[in-house]
């Protein structure tokens, strides 16, 4: 599905701050990996590289899914080609209704994939439908994109465009942060609805915790923008009871 | 029904040229031309084209010696130089006053007579003049709903439609020539009287050459029952639009009128003065909404109409209420205040705005609300957009005299810049003369933001759409103002308008 290699990538605006430095990464169809990492390690800028945020130059390597390259593609190619990217911190658009935005992005995906446009009640029953099962009510769909939503409402409505636009291959940014126990569950039900065979996971966290819920086939450790370590989900139980600081270690010696 | 008939067949053939010359036009969508013969009164200005004017439209002898008042004291007086505009030098003695297509010599009887190019003219602009046409593309629309239509092309009316069904109802709605014609008195008490022809130096041109332009009369208690509408067209080359308006409300009665305008694209620019008057008597309630896409010039610049309008409301008794809607996104050069003079006690007025200046675009805009009754109440929206290398000024007056006490204001205005070679600026004025009254003003200058336009575009959507969205969203609580038709419309335009502006 996703193929990553040898990635590097620097900030636009200056060239000395290289962010990623030769990342590989592969995953397969249905699979589900989780990347942790300390902070400043590079995860969140692998998610904008990979869903076309502008601010970054990719000096080395590829990125391609499903073999069609990714790095070449404007933003609303790659979402149309099935890459979803949901924000840590998800950007309000005042005057906008969610539902509104919701129609305009499924639409022009469609459109881009030469897909007939969803008419105006079928999309009305589809989207009430998913919002039923993420708990959100008819006012937030109402309401502008983000705006006044709260840090769980924000979360839910992330999950809610990723369940409208069924991508493939879905980034979770974060998604735990901010988020109580309860509103924590809901997503991640909401993203383990979304688990089948043809679609995968690239989820980014600190905490093991979120992974309880969403429950990883791989987990890979990052720091200074490339993978340092990888294995099965007790990789992540591990960085949860000692930290990364053995894991750095043993990956500087 | 025959010339709408072969209107539509002829419409295929010429879709080609329409297209091609839409490309070279780059975004603005009315740039083509009609090919025409016209009839032109010779260039320049003098008492004797006034003269011609007013003998070509059979006027009597009152308003004959209006006209030449208001040109004498036009000469004496000087272009306005206060607003944030850089207007080019405008020789009045290189422009044409007067334009009429040949065809309409003789003035037709119904609008089935009218010359088939003019009609097809309007056809291409999607604007209905059949009687049983809607405008198009209404979403959500229950039941079909009417709206008449007077089209202006150059300096003459060619028609208005569904006359009969309103003179019904007792609604007069035809062209303000028509009207000299047939109702003078009523022209003759109402004339002038809210925009007297010294007011400014445009209001004065325009009175002394006004050619075509709408009026309308409600009479007391009467709920007109469609939405009225004027499109005007200016399509001669050199030739000034002045047309005038006129909207009276008796007491008790209610209107939403609609204006809209395109113009060719041409490397000239183009002079359009003209005069809306409204008067509004008791508990009478008047809604005008403005679409107003006059060709802006082309990204360099070049070309484009100089719009230089005076719009006013009396609200001459109590509770009369008027709501000015306007969508400015044409024009290179925009000088236009819809005001409210809140006279009458408990009188109220609104003003919304979307001023859009993309390029080198100008924009000076805004309104006055001028506080004259006891509890009067008014309010304003401004949301002014600029892109490219534009300037959007909202310019508008608050005041309240001594004896309007007890009433309110409420001024909202948000600037939006995309780009950072525009510029945004907010003027207001503020007078209050009495201590029981009360002014609240709001000013927001935003940019748009790039993390919005990526969340949009990691949503699927293209950047154009993306700036459309945004901006839509900025404007919106002007858009829900205007009658559903317009807001698709509109909501369309300011799309179109920023073209180009990002990337």
């Amino acid at each position: 599905m996703l193929q990553i290699n040898n990635l590097h990538c620097e900030l636009e605006d200056d060239s000395e701050v290289k962010i990623l430095k030769g990342l590989s990464l592969t995953i397969n169809a249905g699979e589900v990996h989780a990347i942790m990492g300390p902070n400043g390690s590079g995860k969140s800028t692998l998610s904008y590289v990979l869903s076309g945020r502008d601010g970054y130059t990719v000096t080395d390597g590829s990125a391609t899914l499903e073999g069609a390259d990714l790095l070449e593609m404007e933003p609303e190619e790659r979402a149309a080609a099935g890459l979803f990217l949901a924000f840590q911190y998800p950007v309000e658009i005042p005057g906008v209704g969610n539902m509104t935005f919701l129609r305009t992005a499924v639409n022009a995906q469609r459109k881009a994939r030469g897909e007939e446009e969803l008419s105006a009640g079928d999309f009305l029953k589809l989207v009430r439908a998913k919002a039923k099962e993420l708990q959100i009510d008819a006012d937030m769909l109402k309401r502008p994109v983000n705006v006044g939503f709260s840090g769980g409402e924000k979360k839910r409505n992330e999950i809610l465009q990723m369940a409208m636009l069924e991508p493939k291959m879905c980034i979770l940014d974060e998604t735990d942060s901010g988020l109580d126990v309860d509103a924590m569950k809901l997503v991640s039900d909401g993203v383990n609805a979304l688990r089948d065979a043809g679609r995968s996971f690239l989820v980014i966290t600190h905490y093991q915790r979120l992974l309880n819920h969403i429950k990883p086939d791989v987990v890979h450790i990052m720091s200074e923008g490339r993978i340092i370590k990888t294995g099965g989900p007790e990789l992540a139980l591990e960085v949860e009871e000692n930290g990364y600081a053995d894991l750095l270690a043993e990956a500087a010696a | 029904m025959a010339a709408l008939d072969e209107v539509q067949l002829r419409e295929g053939v010429d879709r080609e040229t329409v297209e091609t010359v839409q490309s070279m036009a780059g975004t603005y969508k009315h740039g083509w031309e009609t090919e025409i013969e016209m009839e032109f009164a010779p260039k320049g200005l003098n008492e004797d084209i006034v003269r011609l004017i007013s003998e070509k439209n059979k006027e009597p002898e009152w308003l004959l010696e209006w006209r030449l008042d208001a040109y004498r004291r036009w000469l004496s007086m000087e272009s306005p130089d206060w607003a944030m505009l850089n207007i080019p030098e405008i020789d009045y003695q290189e422009q044409y006053y007067y334009a009429k297509p040949k065809s309409m010599a003789e003035k037709p009887k119904s609008l089935d007579d009218v010359d088939p190019k003019l009609l097809e003219t309007y056809a291409k602009l999607g604007i209905p003049l059949k009687e049983q046409m809607l405008l198009a593309g209404v979403e959500g629309a229950d039941e079909p709903r009417k709206v008449a239509v007077d089209a202006v092309f150059d300096s003459v009316s060619l028609g208005t439609t569904f006359q009969k069904e309103l003179a019904a109802a007792g609604v007069i709605f035809c062209s303000i020539s028509e009207a000299v014609q047939k109702h003078p008195e009523l022209v003759k008490k109402y004339l002038g009287s809210v925009v007297p022809q010294n007011d400014n130096y445009f209001a004065a041109l325009n009175s002394a050459v006004f050619s075509d332009g709408s009026f309308v009369y409600i009479p007391a208690g009467t709920r007109c029952p469609m939405e009225l509408s004027t499109y005007f067209r200016i399509n001669a080359e050199n030739t000034g639009q002045f047309e005038r308006t006129l909207i009276v409300a008796e007491k008790g009665s209610y209107v939403s009128y609609l204006e809209g305008c395109t113009a060719p694209k041409r490397d000239t620019n183009q002079l359009h003065a003209a005069v809306v008057e409204i008067v509004i008597l008791e508990d009478a309630e008047v809604k005008y909404s403005t679409v107003q896409n006059w060709f802006p010039g082309d990204e360099n610049g070049k070309g484009g109409i100089y719009n230089f309008v005076t719009k006013r409301a009396d609200c001459r008794e109590a509770r009369a209420k008027v709501m000015w809607t306007q969508v400015e996104t044409g024009s290179a050069i925009t000088w236009k205040y819809p005001s409210c003079i809140l006279r009458g006690d408990e009188a109220q007025g609104e003003f919304y705005s979307i001023a859009i200046a993309n390029n080198w675009q100008q924009a000076d805009t805004g309104t006055k609300m001028v506080h004259l009754g006891k509890n009067t109440r008014s309010r304003i929206v401004s949301k002014g957009i600029s892109a490219g290398h534009a300037q959007n000024t909202y310019r508008g007056l608050v005041s309240m005299h001594p004896k309007a006490s007890n009433s309110r204001n409420y001024t909202q205005c948000d600037s939006l810049l995309i780009g950072d070679k525009c510029g945004a600026h907010t003027v207001p004025y503020i007078e209050v003369r009495n201590a029981s009254s009360r002014v609240e003003h709001e000013a927001t200058t935003s940019k748009v933001d790039d993390d919005q336009l990526f969340y949009c575009r990691s949503r699927g959507m293209d950047e154009e759409e993306a700036v459309a969205l945004v901006v839509n969203g900025f404007c919106k609580e002007v858009l829900q103002e205007l009658p559903m038709e317009f807001a698709m419309e509109a909501q369309a335009l300011v799309a179109i308008s920023l073209e180009g502006s990002v990337g």
